[in-house]
């Protein structure tokens, strides 16, 4: 861990990521906006909200990779967080529509006047003001990350018993979203959003608008998570990883550690959840449900954990499977596909495609070193120095 | 404590401390005293009333057959278990040690090795040595720590007295056996403590090794306060340190190796009846 921070922190693989992300933001809304429709290379302004979809899942994947991959904490329920920052996006979006519901009510959502509501309930209050709607998708599912670690983390609870408890937590959260007096339109959700920022949420502009923030959001993200985990602060969450209590008696507070990256990563949660709400046009309770949440834990795992450009692989790839296999004759298989590709991953692949490529590289780069230091020195010193042991410990 | 000569080494010389001579911890210029511990875990009785005292600078060695309760005695220190009752008190009686937890004791200078080797097997032997280093371990200080000649000087003195200096980039995880004992008694230093505790150091070592790490204790020692408890007697009569033989939780005798060994209590319980 010699090397300048700025070479840790866009190392060959994060650099090649980066530069395939922007090309990406950059391409897709050329090839929609300006090829003409019936050319070759038009890309159709389904796929311009698909792949912005993807792109959000992408952003999901890689905050579980952050502190599954880097900490062990397996979160099967930070959809709970993705879902809140997609309702604090949706109640922003609600707002906007103003008069033009069916209702014509100007301060009420619809499914408000319909359950006969007269007034807007306080937590709606300042929801149609976007920088607060804003701070509140990172606010929302941050503060409930905050509280569900302090009491996680601090009673010491791990492993499995912690995954379960985040999955009741999404649960609960559904069953509260299914409520219709909860305040959130219950079953149906919020839709019918009309726009963002002024711009028409169903226009072309707007949809190629969102792909290219949602690119940029993810990038940023990204960069946060690499200085994270290339810092000092990230090799004391792989030691608690792979050696809890030894990380406690040299003194690090291992609760304190723990709570701040699950924080973080449920923001980040949040911010991919408010993407993915303007650009699938709903966000109802089902997005709560706990096959969600285990659902993007498969992808980071299929990706390659501990890796974060392999999460976000990852996502693109299931998803897209995902997209392929329902739309055809192969759809009612679909979720023995995933089964299958979770086990798959489990058995044949358990580095994931990123991590499993990784290791081929080290191991062959360590080989390209032993013969190289074989042809120098005729024969192999037994235990110098490891020329390999760096670029492997890069990663 | 008890005036051990090998004639009076009988039952009633042996007796803990607590019994007769009780040091009072506002008087004791002790750093470490234990006074009356007991733990039992779902009725097994892993420590009973346990008593001693290890003063600053001193060295010294922990015997006793499995289930003795040294394990356990280190949990109680270190903070990782709570005893039933008496009293762990830390730096000449002012800090009570059962009121802390294991981060605010390892951050007043007790380090403690474990049984079984214990590295970062992901990362490299100077960061292991990295992240052990005395430093501030708060959240903010991490993500903002930078390297400095400093730390990396410091480091290589750690490195050069555990004598791993030739795979300082290596792996943790691939180390040999002894190397990776080596590296955690290296990760103690780092953390400069005023107590080491070191769990059975030599388990697993070839006769070299102990030997050399016999040596690399007594050089410690020169500016550490040591307990080391260990079931090799020969790594044990090497160090030439005062002996501490627990049973059933409470200290069966006390004193040189040669006044231990031949303690008959001593030799009952290791040989059986």
């Amino acid at each position: 861990m010699n090397s300048h921070p700025l070479i840790r922190l866009l190392d060959r693989g994060s650099t090649l990521f980066l530069v395939l992300l922007g090309a990406f933001a950059v391409a897709i809304p050329v090839l929609n906006l300006l090829m003409p429709d019936g050319s070759f290379l038009h890309v159709s302004t389904y796929f311009v909200s698909l792949f912005g979809k993807y792109i959000c899942y992408g952003l999901l994947a890689l905050s579980i990779d952050l502190i599954w991959g880097y900490v062990g904490i397996l979160s099967l329920g930070h959809g709970a967080f993705f879902a809140l920052g997609g309702y604090a996006m949706g109640m922003y979006l609600m707002r906007q529509i103003g008069s033009r519901g069916v209702y014509a009510n100007p301060i009420l959502p619809d499914f408000m006047v319909f359950l006969n509501w007269q007034e807007l309930p306080f937590f709606w209050y300042g929801f149609n003001w976007f920088p607060y709607a804003a701070l509140m998708v990172l606010l929302v599912p941050g503060v409930l990350a905050f509280v569900f670690g302090w009491f996680a983390f601090r009673s010491r609870v791990t492993g499995v018993y912690l995954s379960i408890i985040t999955q009741a937590m999404t649960y609960a959260l559904l069953l509260a979203f299914f409520r219709n007096n909860f305040g959130f339109g219950g079953n149906n959700g919020l839709t019918d959003f009309k726009d963002i920022l002024g711009f028409n949420i169903q226009s072309d502009g707007t949809r190629n608008a969102l792909l290219v923030t949602s690119c940029l959001m993810l990038a940023l993200c990204f960069l946060v998570c690499r200085a994270i985990v290339t810092s000092k602060f990230g090799m004391v969450l792989v030691a608690i990883r792979d050696a809890e209590s030894r990380t406690r008696f040299l003194g690090y507070r291992v609760e304190a550690y723990k709570l701040f990256v699950f924080t973080l990563s449920a923001s980040m949660a949040g911010i991919a959840g408010a993407l993915y709400v303007p650009q699938v046009g709903i966000i109802n309770p089902g997005e709560f449900a706990p096959a969600n949440s285990i659902e993007a834990v498969i992808w980071v795992a299929v990706g390659g954990r501990g890796t974060l450009t392999g999460a976000v692989l990852g996502a693109f790839v299931v998803n897209y499977a995902k997209t392929f296999f329902t739309s055809g004759i192969l759809a009612p298989y679909w979720l023995f596909m995933l089964g299958g590709l979770f086990i798959g991953t489990t058995l044949l692949m358990p580095r994931g495609i990123i991590g499993t490529y990784n290791a081929w590289r080290a191991g062959r780069s360590e080989a390209l070193a032993e013969n190289a230091k074989n042809n120098i020195t005729g024969a192999a010193k037994e235990d110098g120095a490891m020329p390999s042991a760096s670029p492997s410990a890069a990663e | 404590m008890t005036a051990t000569t090998s004639d009076t080494m009988t039952e009633t010389a042996v007796a803990p401390a607590s019994t007769k001579k009780k040091i009072d911890r506002q008087t004791t210029s002790a750093l470490l005293y234990l006074d009356g511990i007991s733990v039992s875990f779902d009725g097994f009785k892993a420590l009973n009333e346990l008593s001693f005292i290890i003063e600053p600078g001193e060295m010294r060695a922990i015997i006793g057959p499995n289930g003795a309760g040294k394990t356990t005695m280190m949990d109680c220190i270190t903070g990782k278990t709570r005893p039933d009752s008496g009293e762990v008190y830390y730096q000449a009686g002012t800090i009570d040690l059962s009121l802390l937890d294991e981060t605010e004791i390892a951050s007043l200078g007790i380090g403690r090795k474990f049984q079984k080797p214990t590295v970062f097997e992901m990362h490299t032997v100077e960061d292991n040595l990295l992240l052990a280093l005395k430093n501030d371990r708060s959240v903010r200080s991490a993500l903002l720590w930078q390297s400095s000649a400093d730390q990396e000087k410091r480091i290589d003195q750690v490195l050069d007295t555990i004598r791993l200096k030739g795979v300082r980039s290596r792996v943790a995880g691939g180390l040999s056996h002894g190397q990776k004992q080596w590296l955690e008694i290296g990760m103690l230093l780092a953390q400069e403590p005023k107590l080491l505790l070191v769990d059975e150091p030599v388990a697993g070592m070839t006769d070299v090794e102990t030997m050399q790490t016999a040596e690399l204790l007594k050089e410690i020692n020169q500016t550490k306060t040591v307990v080391v408890v260990e079931h090799d007697m020969a790594f044990v009569r090497e160090l030439g340190v005062k002996v501490t033989c627990l049973h059933e939780g409470s200290v069966l005798a006390e004193g040189s190796i040669d006044q231990v060994s031949t303690n008959d209590r001593v030799v009952e319980v290791y040989l059986g009846r």
